[in-house]
């Protein structure tokens, strides 16, 4: 039986890749071969679809506006999560647990309930359509996120370290900064990865928060499939871009992934 | 562990974090509140309507419609999810060049935008063009997921498992991974068969872990709007509306505000209460 | 129940072993005779484990096979070879009761349920166990789920092994010994042949009829407690065993008698190297090394107080010279001498006894 056991994972990835072989398919074919004949492989292989998409500004544009909020809500998120799991794994202080949970709550909240209000605070105050808008809303389910796994990580650091360095006269800060992060390193790769995959993969907030200026690629693919007729060979091309950086980041945090799930704190 | 020392100064670390969540958190909740008690015509004119919305969200049986397909769609993917998962995971190597190989790849659809999931899909089952629906299609059964209730229930599912199982195998295979070589030796020793190694070697391991996959697995299914939205459009029919697609339906398309609030506040309710009775039943467990 | 031996044992854990390093087990053939309680000593990473697994049949070896009785066992898995094994970290059945722990090898193996229980009882009573036998397991102090790891293995009949891979280490101090002289006192009950695996001499010494020494790979001598301390047969010994070890100074041979700063160092039987050697070394314990009127000159470098004797490092040109002064004898201050007791003074070569 367990001559055989490859065989599992070996076709659950085979399963995982077929849709995403059939989108990279669909990208380098034309719209003709695509609603004219069913071929396993492009026929007339074309690159038309990705020329278009580097060169039309409202295409590249989406990209740079994704990344843009992506990385602006990783790093707000990280930065202000770090005193706070460092308070929290630390120190005992009057309502903490309630705070904690009730940080926690928010990720349970579902972005439908918020869409609306959400459209409504930013627009009241002037961050509508800006990506500033989407990286801080972003933060409703991240900034939470990074506290629960950064707490993880620094709750396995022992309280020695701090002591040790306070002995030695460095400051806190000097202690917390020097010291203290460059020890949960692969604590803050973790919850930066996670921060960047769920503000990545999001729509829904970022579709309503944005309208031109900042709008994501994602909308913009949803825009070019119901108003410019059904031009499935550009949405395929889009959407197997988008896939690229996603892929780039898994395989730089490889490593890191199994150890941040092996704390279950996701 | 040493035990953690009393320092109310603490809180000013917490602040940031406070001062966004809660504008993120507060100030819309305070919204939603405030629209779920009042009538609006536009204007910005309000009247008071009580906890009529409530009632009225209560007794629709189109709210009874979405929560009754939301918790089967839940349930359904749980089931799949979690065994096959854990299945998946066993079967993973322990150690060597393809581990590495085996966690990029099934971590890709974890990191795919939801709406390119949704098209990536509807493309891929496309009666006519896709390939999925064209196997099945070839197979002599009559699948169309935009005609028929059954084939977009069976889409969307088959796409939630293709989107999330692998976070289930990534949770459950780290904590396969925590179990130390002596305990697989020793039950060797013990001449343990595999069901019992599994029974009572690596579930009990995989408690904890199996606990926040069930957990995070309910609350982003109770959740999902994106993808079957883009897949299905909630359809055909209403078969596939899911609350928060009807949550937007009602506010975004409709502009029923009260209405959609009193809904909003419903769900974001039902969604805590669950998660909140999971988590102290799994605690309890874990105290004995 | 029966002798285990290993016939020209090697093992790497690479593919294409190319180098001595690369073998963790370098080749060896061990006899463990029936009934016997041995330690199996050495530094971490000199192939303790390694040895140790291959025995219970969790490795396969590269080279060479296993013999339990007239039996080959060299690839027959570790459930059917009769052993049993306690690791390092406790291994329990967490959601099991002690109970179910105990009788868990049992039920594998299909005995029926009643005797299963009074197996279980009995041991259970042996490694005191009983009062707590309906607890569940992963509720128990490191002691008691290291008896249990134990008891799994005492509860089957047919043990011909009973193997300890350094048990001790995650128990409070306070309950080793406790636990060591509960082994000893199983070992004569139950009779069965036990391998303990640790790197603590004083565990090794207290526990064993028998210790193997191993260092890189090899084994570098089998014996008692006693045959270790007086006639280490590698340098290694010397070193690794007694506190302080063994001092081994540089020396010539001259028409079969060893030289030492200038002067015949006395021993017992004349001495040959044998051809190609590399290095010739004298070895002697602190313990047969004394002050004298005449001898090999040395400086005093260090007296430090250890209780009923003093440890004091003396000094001739680059070697340190250790002995060992009763409480209340002096140590001479100028014109110091050391002597070296014949009977218990060693040549190596290349760290290996010649005689």
């Amino acid at each position: 039986m367990s001559k055989y056991k490859w065989l599992v994972p070996t076709l659950y990835i085979a399963f995982l890749m077929l849709p995403i072989y059939w989108l990279l398919n669909m990208s380098f074919k034309t719209t003709n071969e695509i609603l004219g004949a069913f071929t396993l492989w492009p026929q007339d292989f074309t690159v038309e679809n990705y020329v278009t998409i580097f060169t039309d500004p409202t295409w590249y544009n989406g990209y740079f506006n994704s990344i843009t909020y992506v990385v602006l809500n990783a790093s707000i998120s990280v930065t202000v999560a770090l005193p706070a799991a460092y308070a929290f794994s630390r120190y005992r202080f009057l309502g903490d647990k309630h705070l904690f949970f009730w940080l926690l709550t928010n990720r349970m909240a579902p972005p439908a309930v918020f869409a609306l209000p959400f459209f409504q605070l930013y627009s009241a105050v002037g961050l509508f359509d800006t990506p500033f808008a989407v990286a801080l809303a972003h933060g409703l389910f991240n900034i939470p996120l990074a506290v629960w796994i950064l707490e993880g990580f620094m709750s396995g650091v022992p309280k020695e370290l701090d002591e040790t360095a306070y002995v030695d006269g460095y400051s806190f800060w000097r202690f917390f900064i020097r010291i203290f992060l460059p020890t949960i390193a692969a604590g803050i790769g973790v919850a930066l990865f996670f921060a960047f995959m769920f503000s990545w993969v999001e729509l829904l907030l970022a579709k309503t928060l944005t309208s031109v200026a900042a709008k994501p690629i994602a909308a913009t693919m949803t825009r070019t499939a119901s108003t410019a007729g059904y031009e499935l060979g550009l949405l395929a091309a889009a959407g197997t871009l988008t896939i690229v950086p996603g892929a780039f980041v898994i395989y730089f945090v490889r490593n890191y992934i199994a150890k941040g799930f092996a704390l279950g704190r996701v | 562990m040493a035990a953690k020392t009393t320092n109310q100064k603490a809180w000013f670390f917490i602040i940031p974090v406070i001062a966004l969540v809660a504008f993120n958190a507060l100030i819309p909740l305070m919204t939603v509140v405030n629209y779920s008690v009042q009538e609006t015509f536009g204007n910005n004119v309000f009247f008071w309507e009580g906890v009529k919305w409530f009632e009225q969200v209560l007794h629709s049986p189109r709210f009874h419609a979405s929560l009754l397909r939301q918790f089967a769609f839940t349930f359904i993917i749980l089931a799949i999810e979690i065994p096959f998962g854990v299945a998946v995971a066993l079967s993973m190597p322990r150690q060597g060049p393809w581990v590495s190989v085996c966690l990029v790849l099934m971590a890709l659809p974890l990191l795919i935008p939801w709406n390119v999931v949704g098209a990536m899909w509807n493309i891929f089952a496309l009666p006519d063009i896709g390939f999925l629906g064209r196997v099945i299609n070839g197979m002599g059964i009559d699948y169309n997921f935009t005609q028929q209730p059954v084939a977009a229930w069976f889409t969307t599912i088959l796409m939630d498992v293709w989107h999330w199982t692998s976070l289930v195998v990534l949770l459950a295979y780290a904590g396969l991974r925590s179990i130390p070589d002596a305990f697989y030796q020793a039950a060797k020793i013990d001449g343990a068969k595999p069901w019992a190694v599994f029974r009572y070697i690596q579930l009990p391991k995989l408690k904890r872990v199996l606990t926040i996959a069930v957990l995070l697995r309910f609350m982003d299914s109770f959740m999902i709007y994106t993808e079957p939205f883009v897949l299905t459009g909630g359809g055909p029919g209403n078969s596939t509306t899911f609350l928060s697609i009807d949550l937007v339906k009602i506010a975004l398309g409709q502009f029923d505000l009260g209405p959609a609030a009193a809904m909003s506040l419903i769900y974001f309710l039902i969604v805590l209460l669950l998660c909140w009775v999971f988590y102290t039943l799994m605690m309890k467990d874990e105290e004995q | 129940m029966s002798t285990i031996t290993l016939k020209d044992l090697r093992h790497s854990y690479m593919a294409n072993p190319a180098t001595d390093a690369d073998w963790a087990l370098k080749k060896m053939s061990v006899e463990w005779s029936d009934g016997g309680a041995y330690a199996l000593l050495g530094p971490s990473g000199c192939g303790k484990t390694t040895l140790l697994n291959i025995i219970s049949g969790l490795l396969a070896p590269s080279e060479g096979s296993v013999w339990f009785g007239d039996d080959d066992v060299t690839h027959i898995p570790p459930d059917r070879r009769n052993i049993a094994q306690v690791f390092q970290f406790p291994v329990v059945y967490d959601t099991m009761s002690v109970y179910d722990n105990l009788a868990f090898p049992l039920r594998n193996r299909g005995i029926a349920e009643a005797d299963v229980d009074k197996k279980v009882r009995e041991i259970a009573t042996m490694i005191d166990l009983d009062a707590m036998l309906f607890d569940r397991a992963s509720g128990l102090t490191a002691d008691g789920k290291q008896k249990i790891s134990l008891g799994r293995g005492l509860v089957r009949s047919d043990v011909n092994v009973i193997m300890f891979d350094e048990p001790l280490t995650v128990i409070d101090p306070h309950l080793k010994w406790v636990l060591r002289s509960k082994l000893k006192e199983l070992h004569q009950k139950v009779g069965s042949t036990m391998i303990y695996v640790t790197h603590d001499q004083t565990e090794a010494l207290t526990f064993a009829d028998q210790v193997v020494v191993m260092h890189d790979g090899t084994v570098v001598q089998i014996g008692t407690p006693v045959e270790l301390f007086e006639k280490p047969q590698h340098t290694f010994v010397g070193h690794f065993i007694g506190s302080p070890g063994m001092n081994v100074l540089p020396c010539q041979l001259d028409s079969g008698k060893p030289i030492f700063a200038g002067q015949v160092v006395e021993t017992e039987g004349g001495v040959s190297a044998p051809d190609g050697t590399m290095a010739l070394e004298l070895g002697v314990r602190p313990e047969f090394v004394s002050f004298a009127k005449e001898g090999i000159p040395v400086d005093v470098v260090k007296v430090s107080d250890a209780g009923r004797y003093s440890v004091v490092e003396t000094r001739h040109g680059e070697s340190h010279i250790k002995l060992l002064v009763r409480e209340g004898e002096s140590v001479p201050a100028d014109n110091v001498h050391v002597r070296l007791d014949p009977a218990h003074t060693q040549v190596y070569a290349d760290g290996w006894i010649v005689s």
